[in-house]
């Protein structure tokens, strides 16, 4: 590993609450170790604030491996940074050259209210979920599971949907803060597959009013979520997701 | 203490059903009545929270996250077992309760961990039928691979994503109780406090994360999922909030500790190479089966792995364990490593670190097909390294994954206050004292899905209850200690930051003296040093610690420090536990026990039990309790992996 170190300006956008104004402010940030995450860089900040009496930029992380969708900013313009297919917890600063000057903002939409500096509320994709991103089944009574086959190549492209983490990089990202990448991740992993079918149409009428009810807007295949999103979620699933939802509307009449 | 494990009588493949069937139930149309809280929504809280609401139980549900998506459960990467015998390869739930019972070196429960197995193929059942994207043959069939500890290919897995895809399809479940009303989720609330009436758990004390606010929440019967506490070492595989408060509160009102110096340290996972890092990474033991374990023969040889000659090579897991060869259990594999580093044969710029090779089998199945599987850990491992697994070997270290040890729960999963249970990691049940691979996740579901249901329904059937108040007695109390507790720690940063330090400088002290003496080896001398030097640290955290910010708006700062209190006083009965255990056992090495070959060595004459610790009050010396283990249906022996 590469052993070097980098100084940066930062400029983080700092708001102590919802209600507050926020604005960005400038921090110098010498002997960043370029194997250090970036919010490993945050970490080092942030001691850094608390030993001159200052607070800390707030941000929200959990699991630092790229997998439970908590953390995230936007980075010089782009929603979890540079690097293709990565989460903020997982971009390097090998990434940046010394004298970078990087301007760190939190994941913006309507529907996204910030809370403090660069943590925001993101509830509005959990309550997508909950209008029926599932199948109905209790537990208990299920058939055995080798009972149910299904091709390898469906399974395969149900998990490219299903890998979706929920950090919405994709609505921070889109001009029209739409969640329809997330919303059709989902619908699509279940489109895909026998279990899903039941309530496939309930399904995409069910979560396409939510997200309306939420604030976010609609696609106008700008495809920048795709460009951002951390797990390389196609927009062919926003695709399946207006087919589902046009069948959905068409045949309910 | 009562310790009263109420392990049901008559023949092991009989003593679920019978349980069920003498434990008592509570009528559907009742069930409304009662209020039950679950703390966590890993796959332990997720799946109880579900599966309690759908019965028709009242359901509170609360997580320290943003949305209980996102419990640590969800980076679980390799698998889940069952007993299935898909692959017609030997397995039965007798040898499933086998391998984990020897795998966890004779440290478990028979009767728990032959219910585990048991359950273990409904839960797959569950999960397709939720719509998880296990991996598929081309014929439509579920695809299994093996892990560690096992002769058998019985590891369901979604690509190396399974803890996710299980977490999702738990969630899914638990939003579609949420959207019903049967569930009210209380997301970013942090549990404080246990609150005890009479006798018998009936509330939480939690902090809103987002206010400061101190909430009190009253139900009937409490149960907890949140998981190990692995962060005492500062560095670990767990994500960043991942603690012991809510364990530890329960702890202090009246809940036993079992084995708390039983923490797995997981073989494959990226080398520390920096004091700024604020994680281990994990890279998924299933890498161990195609990829080889090797060091360099000779001491100090500084030449590039691809240099290095075959003849030049250790490949000591395979030369050592021919029969188990790289797929080992995971402290055996660990143990292994941290002996050649000491040899001064470890790579990498520290030297601590060895290789995990997969230039064989590629030679051998195509690039295509080793991608395929591994694909996604390779591009993680290269993000955080900047190194290619498919050009040159991966360097791996040991690090600190998950805590065998945990609340004591009887059969029933309840702890010592009765209404109190425990699910899932932050119980110490069924792994022993060394858990297999794939073997976390498996346990998280049994406990929510399909047993804790019935345990409720048995408390919830034989008690009366009288209504509480949030508004009186116990609940104030418990909110005024919190409340006077926050105060304390954030008395220090009154009149500025001179002589003072932070948390994580606090926390990463302890996780050096933790790793140090009570971590992979561990002797008399070491453990006795740790406990004296504790103290010294605990005082400096309550003296000097500062903490920008208030109590009264988002203050991540206060948050850690809070867990950081209760690691600085749960290290102590690690330790004791530790130096109690004069043994060696599974995760638990300790030098003075000791094969000629340098393996664990088991004392069951005088070991063979659970030590269960009780808290006798601020400043009181904890008091250990023994749980002995009878085996009844199998004989413990030596653990061989040649």
């Amino acid at each position: 590993m590469d052993m070097s170190s980098i100084n940066l300006t930062l400029k983080i956008w700092r708001q102590a609450n919802s209600d507050a104004l926020g604005g960005l402010e400038t921090y110098n940030l010498d002997g960043i170790h370029t194997d250090m995450s970036f919010l490993e860089m945050l970490d080092v900040l942030n001691e850094k604030l608390t030993k001159e009496g200052k607070d800390p930029v707030a941000f929200d992380h959990d699991c630092r491996e790229g997998i439970c969708g908590m953390c995230g900013a936007v980075v010089n313009g782009v929603a979890h940074g540079p690097e293709k297919e990565t989460t903020l917890c997982q971009l390097h600063m090998r990434h940046f050259k010394s004298g970078d000057t990087l301007v760190i903002e939190p994941f913006r939409s309507r529907a996204f209210p910030v809370r403090k500096d660069l943590l925001v509320d993101r509830s509005a994709l959990d309550r997508i979920i909950q209008a029926g991103g599932y199948v109905s089944v209790n537990t208990g009574g299920a058939p055995d599971a080798n009972g149910l086959p299904i091709a390898s190549q469906q399974a395969e492209l149900a998990m490219d949907a299903a890998a979706c983490i929920g950090c919405g990089a994709c609505v921070a990202s889109c001009p029209n803060g739409a969640a329809m990448l997330f919303t059709s991740a989902k619908i699509s992993q279940l489109a895909l597959l026998p279990q899903g079918q039941v309530e496939r149409k309930q399904r995409a009428l069910a979560m396409v009013a939510q997200m309306d009810v939420e604030g976010f807007g609609n696609c106008t295949n700008a495809r920048e979520c795709e460009a951002v999103c951390p797990k390389g979620i196609s927009i062919r699933n926003i695709a399946r997701l207006n087919r589902e939802y046009l069948k959905a509307v068409l045949s309910e009449g | 203490m009562e310790l009263n494990s109420r392990v049901p009588s008559g023949p092991l493949d009989k003593k679920w059903s019978n349980h069920r069937f003498a434990n008592k139930l509570v009528n559907p149309a009742n069930r409304r009545k009662y209020s039950v809280i679950v703390v966590g929504t890993g796959l332990a809280g997720a799946s109880a929270s579900a599966t309690l609401a759908e019965q028709g139980y009242q359901v509170k549900t609360f997580c320290i996250q943003d949305s209980p998506r996102r419990a640590h459960s969800i980076a679980a990467q390799g698998g889940i077992n069952a007993a299935k015998n898909y692959q017609n390869d030997g397995d039965s739930i007798h040898r499933l309760f086998y391998d984990t019972i020897k795998g966890g070196d004779f440290r478990a429960r028979e009767a728990n961990v032959y219910r585990l197995a048991e359950i273990s193929n409904q839960i797959i059942d569950q999960c397709v039928a939720q719509g998880v994207p296990f991996a598929r043959e081309y014929g439509g069939t579920l695809a299994n691979r093996s892990f560690g500890g096992a002769q058998v290919s019985r590891t369901f897995y979604a690509r190396g994503q399974t803890g996710q895809q299980l977490l999702l399809g738990a969630y899914g479940a638990l939003s579609r109780q949420i959207r019903s009303g049967r569930v009210q989720m209380f997301a970013r609330r942090e549990m404080m406090d246990v609150v005890v009436v009479d006798g018998r758990a009936r509330g939480i004390t939690v902090r809103n994360i987002m206010t400061g606010e101190i909430e009190s929440h009253a139900a009937d019967a409490v149960i907890l999922a949140t998981g190990g506490y692995g962060n005492v070492y500062f560095l670990s595989t767990n994500a960043m909030a991942s603690n012991v408060t809510a364990a530890w509160r329960a702890h202090k009102r009246g809940a036993g500790f079992a084995n708390p110096s039983f923490v797995q340290i997981h073989p494959t996972c990226i080398p520390v190479h920096g004091d700024y890092q604020s994680k281990l990474t994990l890279m998924s033991e299933s890498l161990r089966n195609d990829g080889r374990v090797w060091v360099p023969k000779n001491k100090d040889d500084k030449r590039r792995p691809a240099d290095i000659p075959e003849s030049d090579r250790d490949y000591y897991l395979e030369n050592k364990y021919p029969s188990f060869g790289n797929l080992v259990p995971r402290d055996v594999a660990s143990r292994n490593a941290k002996e050649q580093c000491d040899q001064g044969k470890g790579v990498g710029t520290t030297g601590l670190a060895v290789y995990l090779d997969f230039a064989d089998a590629i030679k051998r199945d195509g690039r295509e097909t080793i991608w395929k599987k591994y694909g996604n850990l390779f591009q993680m491992y290269e993000k955080i390294t900047a190194s290619d697994p498919m050009a040159e070997p991966m360097m791996i270290y040991p690090a600190v994954h998950y805590t065998m040890g945990g609340l004591w729960v009887d059969y029933d999963l309840m702890t010592t206050i009765p209404g109190l249970f425990a699910i899932g990691e932050c119980n110490f049940s069924d792994h022993g004292a060394n858990r297999l691979g794939a073997s976390a996740l498996m346990q998280g579901l049994a406990d929510g899905y399909f047993i804790i249901a019935t345990s409720v329904a048995h408390y919830l059937g034989t008690s009366k209850f009288e209504k509480v108040s949030e508004h009186e007695g116990s609940f104030i109390d418990s909110r005024r200690w919190v409340e006077d507790r926050i105060a304390r720690i954030l008395r220090n940063s009154v009149g500025g930051t001179a002589g003072k330090c932070t948390v994580d400088e606090i926390h990463k002290e302890l996780g050096r003296l933790m790793w140090d003496n009570c971590g992979m080896a561990r002797n008399r001398q070491g453990l006795e040093a740790a406990l004296a030097e504790l103290p010294r640290i605990r005082e400096t955290f309550w003296n000097r610690v500062y903490l920008p910010g208030s109590n009264k708006e988002i203050n991540q700062s206060l948050e850690r420090a809070g867990r950081v209190a209760d690691f600085l006083e749960f290290a102590d009965v690690m330790i004791r536990d530790a130096l109690a255990r004069e043994e060696s056992c599974g995760c638990h090495l300790r030098e003075e026990s000791q094969t000629e070959e340098n393996e664990a060595k088991r004392d069951d004459a005088n070991y063979s039990h659970v030590s269960v610790w009780e808290h006798r009050g601020e400043g009181e010396e904890p008091l250990m309790h023994k749980e002995p283990l009878v085996f009844e249906f199998v004989t413990p022996t030596q653990r061989s992996y040649k």
